[in-house]
């Protein structure tokens, strides 16, 4: 369970970074995090999966829970083999499930 | 070991087609695929079936289990007879994935040529960055609130240095950032798989959810709390004592509030950027008629201020 205390702990805990609407990406963090390619992720900006900030690739900004969002598109593919299109389609539609299962 | 019904976790005759086996473990798949289906147990379900698709996917590896499968049960202490394999060859195929852990089970059977492999990419000097994993964990609406550190202790499967696959416990602290939401998550930079060939480690997603809370309940950085009110407090005003996850604090009741009304406390919420506010929702109860003042009060509410609250129901 959690404590209060680091004093508590043989060894310093691990700080994290929050995947949170407040930090952003490059396109080159982006793409080292979720371990793919810039073109994968044109092709994910072109179905609308990802909406980054900024005009050319190199202002491009990523929200962090847009990596969350390549990684299940990632996973999606791989497992069920369904293509982009759907995986976007089905990342939207467990969004929608989630904020509505959080107003119960 | 423990013998293992594949036909079984995917739900098919053993006489099935490949056909049949196909649209079964598809059908599995979409159901309990980890980031569709919520359930706790979606990820240990989905690898069963993905670990018994690979066996009956392969005319091969179908035709050895078979073999020595006849009259077992699911969960039936299980030795292999020493030549259950002659015949068969199954280097080509299976294990392709690096990220299936299989069972005890499966490893017995088809398992060793499997490890042989990825040890020979090894040494083929190719360099990758290792697995990305993730995890879950359950906290309190106050270890958000006030910040923590949360131990937690996974299973890893890493690869010793003689090339065999063990599964060892790996405990880490992670700390809990003030104001962490529900669903986010924390990434540790290479605390996941092993790399290969001197490749960085993958990294760990730590995906965070609340207890339920006794009084509490989060929507992103907001708090909701059900407020019972007597309907003196919500006709004629008050001030009441409110919990908050930061104490108790004095709050308003304006007159004339009803049920449902929402109060909002601002900032009280989980604390961020823009921290959350808290959102008191009234809930006016009823004082029981158990005596006869009490009723006399009531049939003289009834008098004094006569009403149809269903007038907007054309009642």
């Amino acid at each position: 369970m959690a404590r209060e205390r680091d004093e508590d702990f043989p060894f310093q805990p691990l700080n994290g970074m929050v995947l949170d609407d407040q930090a952003r990406l490059s396109l080159n963090e982006l793409c080292e995090i979720c371990n793919i390619s810039a073109e994968t992720i044109l092709d994910m900006i072109e179905e609308g999966l990802l909406e980054p900030q900024g005009r050319a690739p190199v202002e491009w900004r990523f929200r962090c829970y847009e990596v969350r969002r390549v990684q299940v598109a990632m996973r999606l593919q791989q497992d069920l083999r369904v293509n982009l299109p759907g995986a976007a389609l089905i990342i939207d539609l467990l969004e929608e499930l989630e904020e509505l299962r959080r107003r119960i | 070991m423990e013998y293992k019904d594949y036909y079984k976790g995917l739900g098919v005759e053993r006489d099935a087609g490949q056909d049949e086996i196909k649209r079964a473990y598809r059908k599995l798949a979409r159901k309990f695929h980890p980031d569709v289906n919520k359930a706790a147990d979606a990820e240990k379900r989905f690898k069963e079936i993905g670990e018994a698709y690979e066996v009956l996917k392969d005319p091969e590896k179908r035709a050895a289990y078979d073999r020595i499968g006849t009259g077992l049960k699911e969960g039936q202490e299980f030795r292999p007879p020493p030549d259950w394999n002659t015949g068969f060859e199954f280097s080509g195929g299976g294990y392709t994935d690096a990220s299936g852990h299989f069972s005890d089970f499966f490893e017995e059977l088809f398992g060793r040529s499997g490890m042989g492999r990825s040890f020979h990419v090894r040494r083929d000097g190719i360099r990758a960055k290792g697995e990305d994993h993730r995890a879950k964990i359950m906290i309190d609406l106050e270890d958000s609130f006030n910040g923590a550190v949360q131990t937690i202790t996974l299973q890893v499967t890493e690869v010793d240095g003689t090339g065999r696959m063990v599964v060892q416990p790996h405990t880490l602290n992670v700390r809990i950032p003030k104001g962490i939401m529900e669903g986010q998550s924390i990434r540790l930079a290479e605390q996941g798989g092993q790399g290969f060939g001197g490749g960085p480690r993958g990294d760990l997603y730590i995906e965070v959810a609340f207890h339920p809370h006794r009084l509490f309940r989060a929507d992103k950085r907001d708090i909701y709390l059900e407020l019972p009110v007597t309907p003196w407090e919500a006709a004629l005003g008050a001030t009441v004592t409110v919990p908050t996850l930061g104490g108790k604090v004095d709050m308003k009741i304006p007159p004339g509030s009803q049920s449902g009304q929402k109060l909002r406390l601002k900032n009280k919420g989980l604390p961020g950027k823009t921290a959350g506010d808290q959102f008191v929702v009234l809930k006016v109860v009823v004082p029981p008629a158990d005596s006869e003042a009490a009723k006399e009060i009531y049939r003289k509410m009834a008098d004094v201020m006569p009403m149809n609250p269903r007038s907007a129901l054309g009642v």
